[in-house]
């Protein structure tokens, strides 16, 4: 009796057992230690291969890569400020020129300006010479001309009126006696016909 | 498939039983999500590494993006004398990123969930920094818990709260990547099963909260992939620049 008793007590006791266990799985799995050596374990090779791997061999390829690219790019920078500087050189020497080029023309410009000046003005002071000569021959001609023509037109006075007279009269008059009467009308009234 | 919202944790064997001594090292489908996550990072940053050209295509932007982000986080936090354990926080990073990406894939197993995982994760951080601060100031590390411009009376006390926030910070470390990973899977599959039991009349409402959820979910692994990495810099930075 003692011992059916005692199996009936050990089946139970199981039975409970497993109740509690069931319900204890339907709580946290996280809390069952089943597999808490498989995960550390498995934790431990995955992650040490991951950290052997990633620093051994990619890391620094990529910090390689990285450290490349920033220098690349430094002495790209570098090279685009060099040709920076070599084209304001460039420029600067561009303006110098165009200044000098600028300069020069204008000189240039005076300085044929002033010798076409010059030579206009040697021009025209020989021209006008030239004029000044001439005026004064033809002055001269004018003046010999004046003082010739008061006898010319006596001349011419004596014999249109001697031959006036012979018409009017008839007879040869004596030209001297003529002549004296014009001689002194225009002494009288020279300077009335002839300007002066 | 209004299953237990729990089930989705749950670790199974994938072929043989795996025993070394007493201890059952099986290959799971948590191993399986390890490995994927894994080579799914190598393949990625091996293409983005492989090949040098001036103009990078999408996958070396990417690989470089992701190399100066944590480059950057790493200066930022912990200085130019973190630089030696960059590629440990690099890999660290990926890899949690990584395992909370693929969880975010329906019917997959999300690694960071168990506590287990991130403990250890967390308790190697900690034993680490622990070990490197000692390496670095001897036992004059032990003054980062006695931080200065304390007045004496409020000292003892300010020393065993030190000591007890330094103990703690593996377990906070752990505890903080894997409930947020539960806790947001765990919503995703109520909402999920909500969906299915309320059927084409009431499950929209329960569907467009899954929607929104997703995208939070996938927002909050990105989030706390960067918090575990920020926060292993920390500490680092701790042992490696006693400031206190």
């Amino acid at each position: 009796m003692v011992k059916k008793y005692f199996f009936q007590l050990i089946f139970l006791y199981l039975f409970f057992s497993k109740e509690v266990f069931a319900a204890e799985s339907g709580g946290m799995p996280q809390l069952d230690p089943e597999f808490w050596v498989s995960q550390i374990f498995w934790l431990t090779l995955v992650f040490g291969t991951l950290y052997i791997v990633l620093s051994k061999l990619i890391l620094p390829k990529i910090s390689a890569n990285l450290e490349l690219r920033k220098s690349q790019i430094q002495e790209n920078i570098e090279a685009a400020d060099k040709q920076r500087k070599d084209s304001e050189l460039k420029l600067k020497e561009y303006d110098d020129i165009i200044l000098k080029s600028k300069l020069e023309s204008k000189n240039l410009f005076n300085e044929t300006r002033e010798k076409t000046l010059k030579n206009i003005n040697i021009k025209k002071d020989s021209l006008e010479k030239q004029i000044d000569e001439e005026i004064k021959k033809a002055e001269t001609e004018i003046e010999q001309l004046r003082k010739s023509a008061p006898e010319k037109i006596n001349k011419i006075a004596i014999e249109t009126s001697s031959e006036i007279l012979k018409n009017l009269i008839g007879t040869e008059i004596n030209n001297s006696s003529i002549s004296a009467i014009v001689d002194d009308l225009y002494r009288k009234n020279g300077g009335k016909y002839y300007g002066n | 498939m209004a299953a237990n919202p729990m089930t989705q944790f749950e670790v199974y064997r994938i072929g043989p039983e795996i025993k070394i001594g007493t201890f059952d090292i099986s290959f799971t489908n948590a191993s399986l999500f390890m490995v994927v996550s894994s080579l799914a990072i190598l393949v990625i940053f091996n293409l983005g590494a492989k090949k040098n050209s001036l103009l990078p295509n999408k996958i070396q932007l990417l690989a470089e993006l992701s190399y100066t982000f944590v480059s950057k986080m790493i200066s930022d936090t912990a200085g130019s004398k973190a630089k030696p354990y960059f590629a440990f926080i690099f890999s660290l990073f990926m890899f949690v990123l990584f395992c909370n990406m693929f969880g975010m894939i329906p019917y997959t197993f999300t690694v960071t969930s168990h506590i287990i995982v991130t403990f250890v994760l967390a308790a190697f951080i900690f034993i680490g920094v622990t070990i490197i601060g000692f390496i670095k100031h001897g036992f004059g590390y032990l003054k980062l818990f006695v931080p200065s411009g304390v007045p004496i009376v409020l000292l003892p006390l300010i020393v065993v709260i030190e000591i007890i926030s330094y103990l703690s910070r593996p377990i906070s470390l752990s505890v903080r990547l894997f409930a947020n990973m539960m806790a947001g899977h765990t919503m995703m599959k109520v909402f999920g099963g909500f969906v299915i039991s309320l059927g084409i009349v009431g499950g929209w409402l329960p569907l467009t909260f899954s929607v929104a959820l997703t995208g939070l979910e996938i927002l909050v692994a990105f989030l706390q992939a960067y918090v575990f990495a920020i926060l292993t810099c920390i500490y680092l930075n701790d042992a490696l620049n006693l400031h206190h």
